[in-house]
């Protein structure tokens, strides 16, 4: 299968704002999501997830379904590693407290960066919110293996 | 809304009640009081072209709606059990292929579940990744 630069820019080097973006909307599983690029800065990365009524984990209040929130999570915490010009491999664990219920019909946000980089391992802290960062739905911690490291 | 009464009719009324688990593709069966949850794959659900794998969060999401759907089974009230927290541990990449997961509830409380899953692939022994979990139990009405 041939790859697109964009993809390849995407998972090695460092993150040009394409190549992020292209990272954060057009995997698979992302792009049915319908994930949104924010922004990056160093180590840092943000992503939007609109709202949608397949999306919805109870139809009796129409809060966005826990489990979006948390591969939401998990694609910020590889987008602010990619931001700290690191190469994740893959998630080794990734911990999630949910705050509080989702606005319903909100649109959630997430907010990554990659605190700590060690040769083998990136250290990431994350939160998604639907509106103000101050007052988050969800806030995870995790730790992922990086490509180049011998992990 | 009718109050489904045996295990089978609690589980189906959870999964067809969640849009998501509809997103997901997620299914479930009932053996006894055992259920297995199963993720067929789906292209929709890769997270990672070049190796190929499953995104990593469809799995952490696939055992948490595991973790709830048993939760269903067992307590049964008409609307889900709340995530209060999970940590997930990857073991093995997910690879493009069905996902399997089992859910032990290891505490039924009043107010709290705790309550741990594993997802597999080709052997059982050999779990793709797993959770631990608490779950606020729904107050009724």
């Amino acid at each position: 299968m041939v790859k697109p630069p964009d993809f390849i820019a995407a998972m090695t080097g460092s993150l040009d704002e394409q190549a992020a973006r292209h990272m954060v909307t057009r995997t698979p599983q992302t792009e049915a999501l319908g994930f949104q690029f924010v922004s990056i800065s160093e180590a840092r990365g943000a992503i939007r997830v609109p709202w949608r009524a397949d999306l919805v984990g109870d139809p009796e209040t129409g809060v966005i379904a826990s489990g979006v929130v948390t591969t939401l999570l998990d694609h910020v915490c590889g987008l602010s590693i990619r931001a700290a010009n690191a190469v994740p491999q893959g998630t080794l664990d990734l911990r999630i407290d949910y705050m509080r219920p989702a606005r319903p019909q909100a649109d959630l946000i997430a907010d990554g960066h990659c605190y700590k980089l060690t040769r083998t391992i990136a250290f990431v802290r994350a939160l998604a919110h639907d509106g103000d960062p101050d007052d988050p739905v969800a806030t995870a911690q995790a730790a992922f293996a990086l490509i180049g490291g011998g992990a | 809304m009718s109050v489904a009464t045996t295990p089978a009719e609690r589980l189906a009324a959870f999964l067809a009640r969640t849009p998501y688990i509809a997103f997901l593709g997620m299914r479930a069966e009932l053996a006894g009081d055992e259920m297995t949850a199963i993720l067929p794959f789906s292209p929709h659900l890769i997270g990672n072209t070049m190796l190929p794998a499953l995104h990593g969060g469809v799995l952490g999401a696939f055992m948490e709606m595991t973790a709830l759907a048993q939760l269903a089974v067992i307590t049964g009230g008409p609307r889900p059990a709340k995530t209060i927290d999970v940590t997930i541990d990857y073991l093995r990449p997910g690879r493009a292929m069905d996902t399997y997961a089992r859910a032990e509830i290891k505490k039924a409380g009043r107010r709290i579940s705790s309550v741990h899953v594993e997802a597999w692939q080709e052997a059982r022994a050999k779990p793709v990744a797993a959770i631990r979990g608490h779950f606020q139990t729904p107050t009724e009405g």
